[in-house]
């Protein structure tokens, strides 16, 4: 078989291929969305049929994969480490459901938030539920742990996470794929009541979870994940979990320290190898990507406990993603620097593409809204977030995926006029509905503002859940269909666009204003695939 | 052998075509390759690097270590120096002289040249010219990338068969117009040496 160059989101995805999936379920989210992107794209390459479409959020992605895990087959749900709070309720219940066919969740963390709200941990999350997390280190071992994880599955009948982060997403690198297995037969769970989570049987099901705690533990004690290095130089160990591992080797240029290391590639931590480095080494050191969550199991209390060296203590940055340079630096060693960065530099940040329906809509908003004074615009994720830069400074919040509906609708309730939500179709289909429905209940006096490139574009331009449905949607929410207005964000409509605008804004209820106008980006790529044909 | 590569751009102007070219190259050569590539927000016009190892023994870190770049490849002249820090001492900057000029207060590109041209080792180049002048301004990227082959550590014939594996869908023209422009840029180097 011929090795195959994979970006880290992609070799997890072939994995689930090769491994017998039958289907995945996602919403796009950076670094996460090649894993989907990939099974659409390579869908010929896969044996029988494989589910490969998007969902409307992370939520509903997770509990279609729960389904179809329930009737035995072997699924996967994909999100980014935010993703996780708006699956968050499905995932804790999914540990006390149990599984039934193999159940892979992977969560693309990101740490130094290159493109995110926060650089949340996952791991958390995964010890949180009391279920097995894998850590790949490279892309081989994220194909190979798909396999891994799916058999882990089955053999506990639990969901187990697969935790990456941006930089193996997002990095190629050769894998030598496995033989293909075939996809599970459907086969019902034997207790019926498994996934019935009433009191009585939910409190059954938990004292199960906690009673094969031990037997994870153990698990990953034989984990081939998890390796222990004996070394000559006890003054200090190393424990090394997921890409910290590589930028540790990377300092000792590719030889192994002569300290003891321990690599953790899988949790729920395995106590006795840990021992291993705790009991025998003076000092500790702990290189982890993301948040010190080993360092604080093992520190305990107080933060001080000298024996301990990591984030806490200030040996390693507390925030932001690891490097080969943060690392070697920890290890005490001297490393050389290239020239500086010229102060001429300026730093280019992301910027709306040209022409843009973005840009037009922004610029008939500030116009409508001049006057009103400032701080009335509540916005959202989504490219359109670029418009809290310079030159447009049009918005004022960006807290979550369909925030801008409801913190407008919590300002207009307080007396906020007009209170403004800009927010996109993929955004407004994934978490926004439900806001405005509130908002219609009690009558709040927002003005919503969708910016409906017909597309999820600030990841790449996937499928929106309801392109050209989204004045229908709003309709049947409530809205009083003489204030769903459509506008098309074009420099020639500009000031047809703003007395719209200004006529909802006037409105003491709630109104809607879709501004249609394909991505740029999308519509270019169209137009090649159609010349091309 | 081992070679770190830190191809530097702006948001679409398609550094990862030269960065898959190498790589298939390199896997070709039956070398050990990592490649860490820039998604999401960043690619909206924003600063976007590529680092690339190649090496003839496993590597592990997907990252470069500052002061240990072989080559820093520009296709935009200011984004070359965002990454001198990476730069090993005798490492090569080669970088393309159109500035993208996509923020507001964008220097003056003389003082980037003063700049470019104090780096030890530099190779500056108007790609942009070169390709026009070969058929296509697009074919921008693989005039860098000729201009940079003699310091990636691969073999040039390799390069050129990763080229025509790479643009084969779109067809024979478009094979031939991006081996002239990865010629063109060799040609450049070589005349300069």
């Amino acid at each position: 078989m011929d090795k195959l160059m994979l970006l880290g989101d992609e070799a997890i995805a072939r994995g689930g291929m090769d491994a017998g999936m039958s289907g995945i379920y996602a919403y796009p989210g950076t670094p996460s969305t090649e894993i989907m992107e990939y099974v659409q794209n390579n869908f010929s390459a896969a044996a029988g049929n494989i589910f490969c479409q998007w969902s409307a959020n992370e939520k509903t992605a997770f509990e279609a994969a729960l389904g179809m895990s329930y009737t035995g087959k072997r699924s996967m749900a994909c999100m980014k480490h935010v993703g996780l709070n708006v699956a968050a309720d499905p995932f804790m219940n999914a540990a006390i459901t149990g599984v039934n066919g193999g159940f892979l969740l992977v969560v693309a963390d990101d740490p130094s938030m290159h493109s995110s709200q926060n650089e949340q941990d996952s791991r958390y999350y995964g010890k949180f539920a009391m279920i097995p997390v894998l850590e790949p280190i490279n892309q081989q071992e994220a194909y190979d742990m798909v396999f891994y994880g799916f058999e882990l599955s089955e053999k506990y009948k639990l969901p187990v996470m697969i935790r990456i982060t941006t930089r193996l997403a997002h990095s190629r690198s050769a894998v030598m794929p496995a033989a293909q297995l075939k996809q599970n037969v459907t086969g019902l769970p034997s207790d019926p009541v498994q996934f019935v989570l009433l009191p009585g049987i939910a409190r059954r099901r938990y004292r199960g979870l906690l009673d094969v705690q031990k037997e994870l533990v153990t698990e990953s004690a034989n984990s081939p994940w998890n390796n222990f290095t004996d070394g000559s130089d006890k003054s200090a160990g190393i424990i090394a979990c997921g890409l910290a591992y590589n930028y540790l080797i990377e300092a000792y240029r590719g030889k192994q320290p002569t300290n003891p290391v321990l690599k953790i590639g899988q949790y729920p931590l395995p106590e006795d190898l840990v021992g291993k480095i705790t009991g025998t080494c003076e000092r500790v050191l702990v290189l982890e990507e993301g948040y010190p969550i080993v360092e604080e199991m093992l520190r305990g209390f107080p933060v001080t406990s000298a024996k301990i060296s990591g984030r806490m203590d200030g040996t390693l940055p507390r925030d932001g993603e690891l490097n080969p340079d943060i690392v070697a630096g920890a290890l005490g060693m001297p490393f050389e620097k290239g020239p500086a960065i010229p102060s001429i530099v300026k730093n280019r940040p992301p910027s709306f593409c040209a022409g843009c329906g973005h840009i037009d809509m922004f610029n008939a908003l500030l116009q409508s809204i001049d006057g009103y004074g400032p701080g009335r615009v509540f916005s959202d994720i989504g490219c359109y977030t670029l418009g809290a830069l310079e030159p447009y400074n049009a918005i004022n919040t960006c807290v979550d995926m369909g925030a801008s509906i409801t913190m407008a609708k919590g300002a207009a309730d307080a007396g906020l006029h007009p209170s403004v939500c800009v927010i996109g179709d993929s955004t407004f289909t994934h978490s926004g509905m439900t806001g405005l429905l509130d908002a219609v209940n009690d009558r709040s006096a927002i003005t919503v503002l969708i910016g409906d490139n017909s597309t999820t574009g600030m990841t790449g331009g996937q499928k929106s859940s309801a392109t050209g449905r989204i004045e229908d949607i709003c309709a049947g929410i409530g809205v009083d269909p003489d204030h769903i207005k459509v506008i098309n964000p074009l420099k020639k409509h500009h000031d047809e666009n703003v007395k719209i605008i200004n006529r909802e804004l006037e409105y003491r209820g709630v109104s809607v204003v879709i501004a249609r106008r394909e991505c740029i980006q999308v519509a270019m790529r169209r137009k090649k695939e159609e010349k091309s044909r | 052998m081992q070679t770190d590569i830190i191809i530097a751009g702006v948001g679409g102007q398609g550094i990862l075509s030269i960065a898959a070219c190498i790589g298939m190259a390199a896997l070709k050569s039956n070398l050990h390759l990592k490649q860490s590539e820039v998604h999401g927000m960043s690619q909206r016009g924003g600063a976007v690097q590529s680092n690339m190892r190649i090496s003839d023994r496993m590597i592990l870190s997907d990252l470069i270590p500052q002061g240990s770049a072989n080559l820093i490849m520009s296709v935009e002249p200011m984004e070359a120096l965002r990454y001198l820090p990476w730069l090993s001492a005798d490492g090569w900057i080669v970088t393309n002289t159109t500035p993208v000029k996509n923020i507001k207060d964008y220097p003056d590109i003389s003082g980037i040249m003063t700049e470019l041209r104090s780096v030890r080792n530099n190779v500056i180049i108007d790609a942009d010219s070169i390709a026009r002048r070969t058929g296509s301004l697009r074919t921008s990227n693989m005039v860098m990338l000729g201009a940079a082959s003699p310091y990636t550590g691969i073999e040039y014939s390799l390069l050129e068969d990763a080229v025509r594996d790479i643009f084969k869908r779109k067809g024979e023209d478009v094979v031939e117009l991006n081996l002239k422009a990865l010629k063109a840029g060799k040609d450049y180097f070589n005349n300069k040496q």
